[in-house]
């Protein structure tokens, strides 16, 4: 029973994945195995392009699952994925070792910078890879349920609830600005030499990077397909719709919104994770309240409750937006005014409406 | 000394232990065949009193017509016994051992009752099927709805809930596309998907069509017996149709009790209606 939900797929999905499996195996072969010269050559850059926006495709996933489904508007699931990054960037960061420019074995330069004698408690375990992934899910994951425990149990919703998590976005950044809290300041973490002892230089380590990022959004996609395709599914649309109504047919919703929250804040974590060894830095700008509501308008744009539509619109927004701000840099953020504006008075569906219209029509 | 022996405690296997032991909610004790008791119940809104010293009883089985003007309380004395709305005073309770008043809308909800609204909400954007299968009695923890499939008898009971509505053919329709009538329809059947031992319908008959009413009333009529029925209506035939006792509510509190003709002839009630009972 619970492999064929799995399996079963419908257009969409096969589209996705399908699309998904061609871009993870046709970029690495033009980039590996194509010369340089030629016209079909896809570039190193252009790699870690697409593979830090398929990161945002799997936050972008993870943040439609408790709008789209859910009705909760986060205005601060930008915090969990840089609470990822900062998991992967501390192990990234005791990686770097002795190499250094201070070149204590121990402290990473930051702490040596500031006279730190020894290695904050924290930072214990991320030398270890398997731990660093852990707390790449663990961090994000606690954090969300004790928010969503608070914020749920004394039915906090609506706008009010976008605002505190606005609000906890932005504490999270203060925080991480201070250089005291040992985490960088607000240089935050970066000169990043290897991961696993592969040099994060190298084209394969970086295509390695992408084809994991590709895997992850896949993974992402299928499992939150599985959530919302299950009674748990149609519970928290239901919950959107008419949260009262559910309470009297005696669902729990606090524990259902927890749940589904939480495991939206791993997914993020998880993206977060496999950002920043392809950019090379996490700073606490990544907690910028203003990154969650971009992250909000990715997913308005690409379609709610559909989850490949906000895969669609995380793409289609940085791909216009890395374009508007080579181009002309200083209207880009009208761009992505009017887009929003556009697609809510036009596409109240988003880009994936257009499809289920024709399919409606058709 | 009583550490170890706590520590031993933990030892032995042919026991177990209380914060292991499942807290099992205390069952409906019908032994005086009543099912609800509403005593001294009060509530204000600002000042305004909603609720004035409400007293109501109702037993088992039977189908109770509740009238009354606009304002009167009647949706107010629903919210008090679904755990919506907390009074400020009086007791309300369901069998003998249930005290509502202690319980939240989902426990109220899976302890056996079960509402319609006055205004009809279902989910919109899921299918009727999907409506009725989301209200049936089943395990609602988190992990068990992710890991849920269809019963055949899960599936039968939907199908057979879906033929007393007369919904077969709108089952695969999204809720939202459905006509008001059938709207009411839909709730009444996610109603007897929970298998409530009392259905509190709100105004079960607005909107509908004379042949719906006729229906409605059938149903609610067939209804009664094994389950206790409450209805609050505005449509005088309608209750003409199916009331065997009346309750008149007004201001807040009850104002006359008994038969349709009984209450019909209350000059108190006709003084409220201005003749229109
Ligand atoms: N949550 C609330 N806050 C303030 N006032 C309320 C609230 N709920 C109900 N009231 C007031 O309590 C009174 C009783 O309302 P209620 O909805 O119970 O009446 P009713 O008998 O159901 O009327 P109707 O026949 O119009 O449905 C009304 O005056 C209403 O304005
Ligand atoms: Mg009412």
């Amino acid at each position: 029973m619970l492999t064929s939900r799995f399996v079963q797929t419908d257009n969409a999905d096969r589209w996705f994945l399908g699309v998904l499996l061609l871009i993870g195996v046709v970029v690495p072969v033009l980039n590996l195995l194509v010369p340089p010269e030629s016209l079909l050559h896809f570039s190193t850059y252009n790699v870690t392009l697409l593979g830090k926006y398929l990161t945002y495709a799997l936050l972008a996933i993870a943040a439609d699952l408790v709008w789209g489904y859910l009705g909760i508007l986060s205005l601060g699931h930008s915090a969990f994925f840089a609470l990822g990054g900062y998991a992967m960037g501390m192990y990234l960061m005791r990686q770097v070792g002795d190499r250094g420019v201070y070149g204590d074995p121990l402290l990473p330069d930051f702490m040596v910078f500031l006279n730190w004698q020894e290695l904050p408690w924290f930072w214990y375990g991320f030398d270890m890879f398997w731990f660093a992934l852990l707390m790449v899910m663990v961090v994000p994951g606690v954090l969300a349920y004790i928010f969503g425990y608070l914020a749920f149990k004394s039915r906090v919703s609506g706008v009010y609830l976008s605002i505190i998590t606005q609000a906890l976005t932005y504490a999270l950044m203060l925080a991480f600005f201070r250089n005291e809290m040992g985490f960088g300041g607000n240089n935050g973490l970066t000169d990043f030499k290897d991961i696993l002892g592969f040099s994060l230089r190298e084209d394969s380590t970086r295509i390695v990077l992408f084809i994991a990022s590709v895997v992850a959004l896949a993974l992402g996609y299928l499992i939150s397909r599985y959530i919302v395709r299950s009674r748990l599914g149609l519970a928290c649309v239901a919950i959107r719709d008419a949260e009262s109504r559910s309470r009297f047919i005696g669902y729990r919703v606090e524990k259902i919104k927890l749940w589904v929250f939480t495991f939206s804040a791993v997914l993020a974590g998880v993206a977060g994770a496999l950002y920043v060894p392809q950019v090379g830095i996490i700073n606490p700008g990544e907690f910028s309240p203003l990154n969650s509501i971009e992250l909000i308008v990715w997913v308005a744009i690409g379609g709610r409750a559909t989850l490949y539509g906000a895969a669609i619109g995380a793409l289609l927004v940085n791909y216009s937006k890395s374009y508007f701000t080579t181009v002309m840099p200083e209207i880009w953020l009208f761009t992505l005014g009017a887009l929003f504006i556009l697609v809510t008075l036009y596409l109240p569906k988003g880009i994936a409406g257009i499809r289920r219209h024709k399919a409606a029509k058709g | 000394m009583s550490m170890v022996k706590s520590l031993d405690d933990f030892r032995r296997r042919d026991r177990v232990f209380d914060f292991l032991v499942k807290k099992e909610a205390p069952q409906l004790d019908l032994s005086h065949n009543m099912i609800l008791y509403m005593e001294g119940v009060s509530k204000s809104f600002d000042g305004f009193k909603a609720i004035n010293n409400l007293n109501l009883y109702l037993e088992a089985g039977e189908l109770r017509c509740i009238i009354g003007p606009n304002g009167a309380g009647k949706s107010t004395m629903m919210d008090i016994i679904t755990g919506r709305t907390r009074p400020d005073e009086g007791e309300v309770w369901f069998g003998q051992r249930l005290n509502l008043l202690e319980m939240d809308e989902p426990a109220i909800a899976e302890a056996g009752i079960g509402r319609k609204f006055q205004k009809p909400t279902v989910f919109e954007s899921l299918t009727v099927f999907q409506n009725l299968e989301l209200s049936m009695t089943q395990d609602r923890g988190v992990w068990a709805l992710l890991t849920a499939s269809m019963s055949g008898e899960q599936r039968d009971h939907i199908e057979a809930v879906l033929t007393t509505i007369n919904l077969c053919d709108e089952s695969h329709a999204l809720a939202e596309k459905l006509s008001h009538g059938q709207k009411q329809w839909l709730e009444i059947g996610m109603l007897l998907m929970q298998r409530p031992q009392l259905l509190l319908v709100d105004e079960p008959v607005a909107g509908m069509t004379h042949q719906e009413m006729d229906r409605t009333a059938e149903l609610l009529i067939s209804l009664a017996g094994d389950h206790t029925v409450v209805v609050v209506e505005h449509d005088m035939d309608f209750v003409r149709s199916i009331a065997r006792t009346v309750t008149v509510l007004h201001q807040g509190s009850v104002l006359s009790e008994g038969k349709m003709e009984q209450v019909q002839n209350d000059p108190r009630v006709i003084e409220v209606y201005l003749g229109e009972g």
